[in-house]
């Protein structure tokens, strides 16, 4: 069981590093991250908060969209373009399950998205100590949380595209369905909170849905669990003030059940596809 | 010793009936083809016995086990209908890859690529590959583990004839260590009479089985035979042969196999107007196209 899903994994790395997911992903966290860090530093001056962590505070914001995007970038293709090249039918005749074919994909997939994440926090956190010099330790903490919530952001994400992968018949409808997602979950959803909450004006939505509806997207969890662990304020997200009454251990069980779930949901879809 | 039996095996698709009912059994050592058109249903009949589909109605046995079960999947090589291998890998790290799959020492990958004659290539690109090494590939990966069934689809489409014919030495070489092989065409004249039996499938549906020389019999296609006339002598061979049908310079007539040694002895008897003639049999397209017109 855990030779094949290896050897799955190692294939599907090595076509991601081929491919330049690895230098792609790599190069586009480091990009925004050091823009970011670049632009965050001057207004938080006057905060007593370490320069690290509030680096950290505004690499959330970047990561909430960014992760998930790098995530379903490298994932739809999976079982689309197997299904495409004729390889998938083939796989399944070997003495492999499609558990063992999902999470070999998804564990060379996640470290892809681990390696991408870690060369732009790493970036970011070179900066940080290089502006505030070693004051900036008291915010090793949050980095290390908003590394291990990127990485369960990220799982959650690619299992994601798979399920959507295995719906889809072609790539190209894959990739459509992916964008989408993102669209959906990232952009259109808080969107659409934040709409709510201006109509309700302070009423039951505001007090009771809202903050499970916020708990229940994994992008959502990822941000209230790492703003609200850091104490830090989020500027560039309105949902944040509402957000502090949520107890903390909501966000984390729900960034914790994303990725269970979301591969649950991948095997159902691939479990449809008949090659 | 019989390795793959399907009894009455029927498979619809919505209102389509891709396969009919179809009975067949294959042993141990034998050699197998599937012949029909495109959308005949030879594909959906592979499927089925890999155990990727299930079927509407009927049975399939390999070596006594459920299509699909560990133990089928273990005794069983596939080569799916043109498959691509991603061609960012080399063919190396893809046999590699497969040997793990089935709990095999990853170093018998080299071995492997040689016998299919890959092994110069071996450590390049799949994308690089022409259509024939990528179809080496592929049957590098069905060679692994000694299987007792193999199940290839459409395997020498696209392939040129020198590697067609490498390909079938290497089934013969198979199937002498009792491997079965069933495998697929659309193409009677690709099959290169190197199979032992041939079962035709039109419309999901067995219409002819035997050999190669059987269905000759059976459809009992005329010969035909080309005759050349000596010079100034054109006009009394075609009054001598008043059935024949100018064809530039020689005449075409045509003969049921039972009448080939009647027609023989009318050409001897007038070699006074013949110089020359040919005769050839019906060929494999033709046949074949006898074959599927027939079931139509
Ligand atoms: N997955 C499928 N869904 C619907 N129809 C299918 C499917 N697979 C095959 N068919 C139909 O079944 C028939 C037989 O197809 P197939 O087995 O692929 O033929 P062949 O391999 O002989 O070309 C065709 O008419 C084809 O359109
Ligand atoms: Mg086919």
């Amino acid at each position: 069981m855990l030779r094949r899903l290896l050897s799955t994994a190692g294939l599907e790395f090595r076509i991601a590093l081929r491919n330049r997911w690895v230098a792609m992903g790599a190069a586009m966290m480091v990009l925004f991250s050091l823009v970011l860090s670049a632009a965050g530093a001057a207004p938080a001056g006057g905060l007593a908060a370490d320069p690290l962590s509030v680096t950290v505070a505004s690499l959330v914001s970047l990561a909430v969209y960014l992760v998930p995007l790098i995530a379903l970038l490298i994932s739809f293709d999976a079982v689309a373009g197997e299904a495409e090249r004729g390889t998938l039918p083939l796989h399944l005749t070997y003495p492999l399950s499609r558990w063992e074919l999902l999470l070999g994909k998804l564990l060379a997939q996640l470290g892809v998205v681990v390696l991408a994440v870690l060369a732009g926090y790493a970036a970011a956190a070179a900066m940080a100590f290089a502006t505030g010099g070693l004051r900036a330790a008291e915010g090793l903490a949050a980095l290390w949380r908003l590394t291990w919530t990127s990485a369960l952001l990220g799982a959650a994400f690619l299992s994601l595209g798979h399920a959507v992968s295995a719906l889809s018949r072609r790539a190209s409808g894959a990739a459509a369905l992916a964008i989408g997602l993102w669209l959906v979950m990232i952009v259109l959803y808080d969107l659409g909170l934040l709409a709510a909450i201006m109509a309700d004006d302070g009423g039951r939505f505001t007090t009771q849905v809202f903050p499970w509806a916020l708990v229940l997207n994994p992008a959502d969890a990822f941000r209230i669990f790492n703003l609200a662990a850091s104490e830090a304020v989020d500027a560039a997200s309105g949902l944040a003030g509402a957000a502090s009454s949520i107890a903390i251990w909501k966000p984390l069980a729900s960034l914790i059940l994303w990725p269970v779930l979301a591969a649950g949901l991948a095997r159902l879809s691939l479990a449809r596809v008949m090659p | 010793m019989t390795i793959l039996t399907l009894t009455d095996l029927s498979k619809r698709f919505g209102s389509q009936t891709a396969l009919d009912a179809v009975s067949l059994s294959v042993s141990a050592g034998e050699r197998v083809a599937l012949l029909g058109h495109n959308g005949a249903g030879k594909s959906t009949l592979m499927k089925l016995v890999l155990g990727l589909m299930v079927a509407d109605d009927g049975t399939i046995e390999l070596a006594g086990h459920a299509p699909g079960s560990a133990v089928a999947r273990s005794l069983t090589a596939y080569l799916p209908e043109n498959v691509a291998f991603h061609p960012s890998l080399t063919g190396r790290e893809l046999i590699r890859h497969y040997l793990r799959l089935r709990g095999q020492d990853p170093r018998g990958a080299d071995a492997l690529l040689e016998r299919v004659g890959l092994g110069a290539a071996a450590r390049r690109r799949i994308g690089g590959y022409s259509k024939g090494m990528r179809q080496r590939v592929g049957l590098a990966q069905a060679l692994i583990g000694a299987p007792r069934l193999m199940v290839l689809d459409e395997p020498t489409s696209g392939l040129d004839p020198i590697s067609r014919r490498d390909f079938y030495a290497l089934l013969d070489e198979l199937a002498g260590q009792g491997t079965a092989i069933l495998l697929s065409s659309h193409a009677l004249s690709e099959l290169e009479a190197r199979t032992d039996r041939i079962l035709v499938l039109s419309q999901g549906r067995l219409v002819a089985e035997g050999t190669l020389a059987g269905l000759r019999r059976q459809a009992a296609l005329p010969l035909s035979v080309f005759l050349r006339a000596r010079p100034g002598q054109g006009a009394a061979l075609a009054i001598a042969f008043p059935e024949a049908m100018v064809e530039g310079d020689v005449l075409r007539l045509s003969c049921a196999p039972p009448d080939k040694l009647a027609m023989l002895e009318r050409i001897a008897a007038r070699r006074d107007l013949v110089a020359d003639f040919d005769l050839s049999p019906p060929s494999l397209d033709d046949l074949y196209a006898h074959i599927s017109g027939r079931a139509a």
